[in-house]
C-alpha cells in the first residue's frame, strides 16, 4: 500500500504508470461521440424508462381497482 | 572553573564500516547513529545523490504528465454536446414511485438487483441485509451481519447467493435457500479479507469469483470456493470507494473510483492499471460503465457527475448545475444509455440527458440522502435506497 512505500518508490510507481498511459491508443472525440450517439439512438426505442411500459405488460401495475361488483 | 568544554569522543566500532575509529555521535530522527567521520561524509553525499534522483524522478513525472495532457487534448476536437445537437430531444419524463420497500431499521447503504429483474438485496447501517421481492414488497430473506455499516452488497448472477460486507473488513457470501426456516448465517462463507472497510463488491460473470474494493486503497479478485486471492490491484493513493465491472461483451476490465479523486480502469487478468482519470475535484463515490462498454460515468462529492470516454481517454461530458451543491452518491444508466440517473445528498434524484448534458427531470420523495441507485436488469424500473431507511422502485409512465 502507498503508505508503506518511501517517496522515491511512490514516484517510481507513478512514473512507470505514466509511461504506460502515454502509449495507450486513443481515438478522436468526434469519432467516438458520433458512434456513441448512433448506438444510443438505435437503442432508445427499446428503453422502457424513456418510452414507458404498457399496463398489461407491467408487473408493477397490478391489481389496483379490480373490484367486481356483483 | 567551567571555562573549558570538552568534546567527549567515543571510540569503538563504526556502524557501517565496522572498524575501530573515533565515532561521531549523530542522531537522525531520534535514532542514534554511530558512524566514523569517513562514513559520515559518505552518507551525507549519498543523501545528496538520492535527493537528486528524487528531483529527476519528479521532473520526469512532470514532463510525462504534460505529454499525456497534450496527447489527450489533440483528440478533443469537438464537444459531446455539439455532436448531440442533431439528436432528437427527449419528451417529458413522468417517473412514478411504484413500490416503497419499508423494513430496514436504519440507513440503507447499498442495494443490488437480481438477474430475475424482480428480487432486490439491500444492506443497512444496523447490520441487516434483506432480500425483497420488488413486485409484492415481501421480504424473502433477512440476515443479520455481525457488523454494522454494511456498505456493500451484491446478488450472484445465478440468484442463489448474496455477498455483503462493511466495517468487518471482509466480504461474506451467503447461499440463499428456499427453506424459510433455514438459518442463513450458518452457511456463511468469508471470502475476502482486507485491512480496512469493504466499500464495494460485485460478482464477476459467475458465482465463483468476487471483485471487492476497500478502504485500504486496494481492489481484489477472490475465488469464492477457496477464499483465495486471485489478483490484487494497487494504484489508488487513498480509499477505493466504488467499483464496476465492464459489461460482459466488452471484456475483462473494471473501473474503480476513490477518495484520491481518481478513477482507474484495470485489466482483471494482469492486475495492470490501463487508464486513469483525475478531473474530479473531490472523492468519487460511484462509477458505472456505459451499457456499450466504451465509457463510464462517475458521481462525486464535488456535486458533479462526469462521463469519461475510454477510447478517447478523456472526460467528454460534465453533468452539473450551479443550483446543485450537494455531493452525488450514486449513478446508473438507463438501458439505452440515453438517461443518467444520479442520487444526491440533498435527498433528490436528478435525471440527465447523457448526450445533451441537460437535466430532464428531478425526482423527490426520499426524506434523507439517496445512498444507492440501480436500474433493473431489463431496464423497466430503477430502485433507489436512502438514509431514510426505505427503498423506492420507480418507473416511467
Amino acid at each position: 500500500m502507498a503508505r508503506d512505500m518511501s517517496d522515491k518508490e511512490i514516484l517510481q510507481m507513478e512514473l512507470d504508470q505514466l509511461k504506460i498511459e502515454v502509449s495507450t491508443t486513443r481515438t478522436a472525440v468526434s469519432v467516438n461521440c458520433k458512434e456513441t450517439m448512433e448506438w444510443v439512438e438505435a437503442q432508445t426505442e427499446g428503453d422502457p424508462l424513456i418510452k414507458g411500459v404498457s399496463d398489461d405488460k407491467n408487473p408493477y401495475k397490478g391489481d389496483k381497482g379490480g373490484c367486481i361488483i356483483t | 572553573m567551567c571555562d573549558q568544554t570538552f568534546l567527549a569522543i567515543t571510540f569503538g566500532p563504526c556502524d557501517s564500516c565496522s572498524e575501530n575509529r573515533p565515532l561521531m555521535n549523530l542522531y537522525i530522527k531520534t535514532e542514534p547513529i554511530n558512524y566514523c567521520s569517513l562514513c559520515m561524509e559518505i552518507m551525507a553525499c549519498q543523501g545528496l545523490a538520492s535527493g537528486e534522483t528524487l528531483k529527476s524522478l519528479k521532473a520526469e513525472s512532470e514532463t510525462l504528465r504534460k505529454k499525456l495532457e497534450e496527447e489527450r487534448k489533440k483528440l478533443h476536437d469537438v464537444e459531446l454536446e455539439k455532436v448531440a445537437e442533431k439528436a432528437e430531444a427527449l419528451g417529458e419524463l413522468n417517473m412514478k414511485t411504484r413500490r416503497t420497500l419499508k423494513g430496514h431499521g436504519n440507513k440503507v447503504l447499498c442495494m443490488d438487483w437480481c438477474k430475475d429483474k424482480r428480487r432486490i438485496v439491500s444492506s443497512s447501517q444496523d447490520g441487516k441485509v434483506i432480500v425483497w421481492d420488488a413486485f409484492t414488497t415481501n421480504k424473502e430473506h433477512a440476515v443479520t451481519m455481525p457488523t454494522t455499516w454494511v456498505m456493500a452488497c451484491a446478488y450472484a448472477p445465478s440468484g442463489c447467493a448474496i455477498a455483503c460486507g462493511g466495517l468487518d473488513n471482509k466480504c461474506s457470501v451467503y447461499p440463499l435457500s428456499l427453506d424459510k426456516d433455514e438459518n442463513l448465517s450458518a452457511k456463511k462463507k468469508s471470502v475476502a479479507m482486507h485491512t480496512n472497510y469493504l466499500s464495494g463488491c460485485t460478482f464477476t460473470n459467475s458465482d465463483m469469483q468476487i471483485l471487492t474494493s476497500s478502504g485500504d486503497g486496494t481492489s481484489a479478485l477472490w475465488d469464492v470456493e477457496s477464499g483465495q486471492l486471485l489478483q490484487s490491484f494497487h494504484g489508488h493513493s487513498a480509499d477505493v470507494l466504488t467499483l464496476d465491472l465492464a459489461p460482459s461483451e466488452t471484456g475483462n476490465t473494471f473501473v474503480s473510483g476513490g477518495s484520491d479523486k481518481k478513477a482507474n480502469v484495470w485489466d482483471l487478468r494482469s492486475g495492470q492499471n490501463v487508464q486513469s482519470f483525475d478531473t474530479h475535484d473531490s472523492d468519487i463515490n460511484c462509477v458505472k460503465y456505459y451499457p456499450s462498454g466504451d465509457a463510464f460515468a462517475s458521481a462525486s462529492d464535488d456535486s458533479t457527475c462526469r462521463l469519461f470516454d475510454l477510447r478517447a481517454d478523456r472526460e467528454v461530458s460534465i453533468y452539473s448545475k450551479d443550483s446543485i451543491i450537494f455531493g452525488a452518491a450514486s449513478v446508473d444508466f438507463s438501458l439505452s444509455g440515453r438517461l443518467l440517473f444520479a442520487g444526491y445528498n440533498d435527498y433528490t434524484i436528478n435525471v440527465w440527458d447523457v448526450l445533451k448534458g441537460t437535466r430532464v427531470a428531478i425526482l423527490f420523495g426520499h426524506e434523507n440522502r439517496v445512498s444507492s441507485l440501480r436500474v433493473s436488469p431489463d431496464g423497466t424500473a430503477f430502485c433507489s435506497g436512502s438514509w431514510d431507511n426505505t427503498l423506492r422502485v420507480r418507473q416511467e409512465g
